[in-house]
């Protein structure tokens, strides 16, 4: 086994364990933590995948700023209840539905006859820039839009009516 | 896996493992050393003085959610600036324009946020 | 190497993780974590093909881009959400918000 293919197990296995502690945990700000390790564990993924630009990224905006939010509205959207229920009665149907889910993705994944190149590789820097400025140039200004309204709406729907 | 690209990754591996050994040789060390007696006393907010009141979990008010929001914006922004200052120069004029309409899009959002008096610290 | 569908039964395992969340958990955040999940499920789909398929050129790392950056757009708005929502019902459980339910 290679350096690679070992980091690549135990990054895989961090994102798993991260992934089941969201899903499993009891306490909502653990979830939010595993949420965290997940998070950071696929950034690793997206190295081994010769993603750098992409790593950087989820580490940014993902490990920078959304879990953050998840943490804040957890804090601020505190139940009240007690004892405190998380989960709804519908886990044993989801368990069947997600476990079947990922039985058809792993056999069809398996299945598939990719049209593979010679060896993985990634993309300079520089050369996905120019292409994100000029290819991608549509797609660039309607997400800063997308963000435009994110913003308005957080402000006009979150903000406490002013009395 | 290509040589240069390897060797570049196990600097920030020895790192990220050098910083996760040191916070777990931390802890370990203070579960080993540090003598626990766990009592009902030591598990409220305050050891000493009056005893607390309701819940342990104060409430943050609304007003960090929307900084924290505008922080999030803003670094996204920030994600789209590091290929455009890398390539900007190479790509002329053009692309130039389009990373000043998108900040000019976002400046709109911040300026609407300071309109309706989100920014102001009441 | 590491195999290409070994990155895709890694995203595979990790997109039903994050269906499970949504159809199991109440509370309104955690369900958005679940779907916080699903997607980096789906990037890491889109980077691995990337990198590995015959004339995708990087057309899939343009595309997790553009995914997480909605994704954090996605995130924002739904927060909002909750937040109205816990005011208004002082719950933040989506079982619970059923005033429109037949």
């Amino acid at each position: 086994m290679t350096g690679a293919q070992f980091l690549f197990y135990a990054l895989g296995l961090a994102t798993v364990m991260g992934g089941l502690g969201v899903v499993l945990s009891r306490n909502v700000v653990h979830s939010a933590l595993a949420l965290l390790l997940s998070l950071i564990a696929v950034a690793g993924i997206y190295v081994l995948l010769y993603a750098e630009f992409l790593a950087l990224v989820q580490v940014l905006i993902y490990g920078g700023a959304i879990v953050i939010l998840l943490l804040f509205v957890l804090m601020l959207t505190r139940s009240g209840e007690s004892p405190l229920v998380l989960d709804n009665p519908q886990k044993p149907v989801a368990l069947v539905v997600s476990l079947l889910f990922m039985a058809i993705a792993i056999v069809s994944f398996f299945l598939t006859r990719w049209k593979l190149a010679q060896a993985p590789r990634g993309v300079d820097f520089s050369v996905l820039g120019g292409s994100l400025f000029q290819d991608w140039v549509l797609p660039f200004e309607v997400a800063s839009l997308v963000l435009l309204v994110a913003l308005m709406g957080a402000i006009i729907i979150a903000r406490e009516s002013p009395q | 896996m290509p040589g240069e690209y390897a060797i570049n990754y196990t600097a920030v591996l020895v790192a990220a493992g050098l910083g996760g050994g040191l916070v777990a040789f931390l802890f370990i060390i203070s579960y080993l050393l540090a003598p626990h007696h766990y009592s009902e006393e030591k598990a409220i907010s305050y050891e000493c003085g009056m005893l607390p009141m309701g819940r342990f979990w104060s409430q943050i008010h609304v007003r960090y959610y929307i900084f924290a929001i505008l922080f999030m914006i803003f670094d996204v922004e920030t994600v789209f600036l590091y290929p455009w200052a890398v390539t900007f120069v190479s790509l002329g004029p053009a692309a130039f324009f389009e990373m000043v309409i998108f900040i000019l899009v976002l400046l709109f959002g911040l300026a609407y946020a300071w309109k309706k008096g989100a920014l102001a610290w009441r | 190497m590491i195999p290409l569908e070994h990155f895709l039964t890694l995203s595979g395992i990790l997109f039903s993780l994050g269906l499970f969340g949504v159809l199991a958990r109440r509370n309104a955040v955690l369900i958005l974590m679940s779907i916080e999940l699903m997607l980096n499920a789906v990037n890491i789909n889109l980077v691995a093909f990337s990198a590995y398929l015959v004339s995708t050129e990087f057309v899939g790392q343009v595309f997790a881009l553009f995914v997480i950056v909605v994704a954090a757009a996605e995130v924002g708005l739904a927060l909002s959400i909750i937040i109205a929502i816990y005011r208004s019902r002082a719950t933040s459980n989506v079982d619970e918000v059923d005033l429109m339910k037949w």
